[in-house]
Order: structure tokens, then sequence, then C-alpha cells
């Protein structure tokens, strides 16, 4: 087989960062780190499963201060992997992916949605847990 | 690009199987998407249902999981959920680990894992609906 120079990807430091990277590297990220959160429902499940002294275990990490933190990081990560998912699947398709949706000199919706998928991302998750906290606070009663 | 210099950058292999140079054709891709659509509404469906056990006592918990419907979509999420982050992880493995053994040996490690914990799961589920 003859060997021939393959072209190589450009070095990332040519490129001004503008948000669609932004959401390719946040999307990786959260996607890991959602792993790390399949392993947590595996332990609630196990825990549940097994008798209460484990589920009370399993309950007491997620209410400590360092599990509601995990909690509501778990929950972002969900919702913009979520948000960010169903917009990479509209562009897998090909849609809003045309040269004039990239141009920043028209109407850039290509960069338009990828922000509207991070505030998007960011509201659902205050309106989760202001929620949350609202009902642990008295609305329970 | 012309087609000449296109032609020139597949493999031969390539040209014989109608796969791509990484051996395995579209398959990772479709699959990859196919978990992801599932995920879309069963992820906002395990966000409801653990929004609504928060504070809940264990005798609640495990009657919300054995309820039919519940421990039906949760076999359905559990499945989707591991097979999409192990699909995720092989990627960023591939693209990240560039020492052959290593590679190898985290790759088995994620199929391993990624396994054993949606087992672990399916287990729990089957226990607690079944009791």
């Amino acid at each position: 087989m003859n060997q021939i120079a393959r072209p190589l990807s450009p070095h990332l430091g040519i490129y001004r960062w503008r948000v669609n990277m932004w959401q390719s590297v946040l999307h990786r990220l959260t996607g890991l780190f959602l792993c790390l959160g399949a392993l947590l429902l595996t332990w609630g499940l196990i825990a549940a499963a097994t008798d209460p002294y484990a589920w009370e275990a399993f309950a007491g990490f997620c209410a400590s201060g360092l599990g509601v933190a995990l909690l509501i990081a778990w929950t972002w990560a969900l919702l913009f992997h979520l948000c960010n998912g169903i917009q990479h699947l509209f562009r897998d398709a090909g849609m809003g992916y045309d040269a004039a949706q990239r141009d920043h000199s028209r109407t850039p919706s290509y960069f338009a949605t990828g922000w509207i998928v991070i505030a998007v991302s960011v509201v659902l998750t205050a309106l989760v847990w202001i929620g949350l906290f609202a009902r642990a606070s008295g609305g329970a009663a | 690009m012309s087609a000449t210099q296109n032609d020139a950058l597949r493999t031969p292999l390539k040209n014989v199987r109608g796969l791509g140079s990484a051996q395995s054709g579209v398959r990772h891709w479709w699959l990859q998407r196919i978990t992801a659509v599932a995920l879309v509404p069963l992820s906002l469906w395990l966000l409801w249902l653990c929004a609504g056990l928060v504070h809940a006592d264990y005798a609640t918990v495990r009657a919300a999981i054995a309820e039919p419907v519940h421990a039906v979509l949760l076999v359905a999420l559990v499945v989707s959920l591991f097979w999409h982050g192990a699909l995720g992880l092989q990627v960023i493995i591939e693209d990240y680990v560039h020492s052959r053994w290593q590679e190898i040996t985290l790759q088995i490690l994620v199929r391993f894992g990624a396994f054993l914990a949606a087992v672990a799961c399916l287990f729990a589920i089957a226990r607690i609906a079944l009791h």
C-alpha cells in the first residue's frame, strides 16, 4: 500500500472561539460527567433493592451539601447534553447548517441557536431547583 | 477536491469492503443517534420521576420503582443510557489515548464497566418490581 501525505487537522489555536466550539467541548465534558451520574443511578437502584439502611446511606449522600451540589451540576449537565444533543440531531439531519446560517455578516442563526441551547439548559436547571427548594421549604405541608 | 485526489485519500480496503478506514462503517454513528433519540423522552421522564421522589421514604421509592410502567421505562432507560455512554466514552478514548495498550485496556474497562453497571441496575429493578 503506497503511503501518501494525509491532510492533518489544523492547529486549534488559529480559530477564534465561537459558541459552537464551547458547545462541542461542553458536550464531551457533560457526557463524561453524566457517565459518573449513571453510576449514582446504579447506586440508588441497588440501594433501593437492598434494604432501608442501604437506602438511607444513599439518600444521606444525596441530601448532603456535596450531594446537592453534585445533583445540581448533574441536572445542568443532563439538560445541556439533552438540549445540545437535540440541536446536534437536527444538524446531523442537515438542518440549520447552510453557509448563510454560519455567516456573521447575515443573520447568524447558526450561532444564535447555540446560545439559545446554553440559555435554555441554564433556565431549565434553575426552574427545576427553584421548584425543589420551594417545595422543601413549606410547599410540602 | 477532484475525484482523483479524493480517491487517493481512501484505503484500498475501503473500496473493497465499503467501510471507512476505521473498519466499522457507520454502525457506531447510527447506534449513538438511535440511543440519543430514545434518551430524549426517557431522561426527561427520569428527571420528573426523581424530582417527585425527593424526600420520599424507602417504601414510597420501592413502590414507585415497582409500578409496571415505571419499571419498564427504567429498564429501557438503563439499556439506552449505558449503551449511549459506552459509545461516547469509546470515542473520547479513541481521540485522546494514544498509547495502544492503554487504549485497549481502557476500551475493555469501559465495556465491562458499562455492562456490569447496566446488569446491576436491571437486577435491582427486577428484584424490586417482582418482589
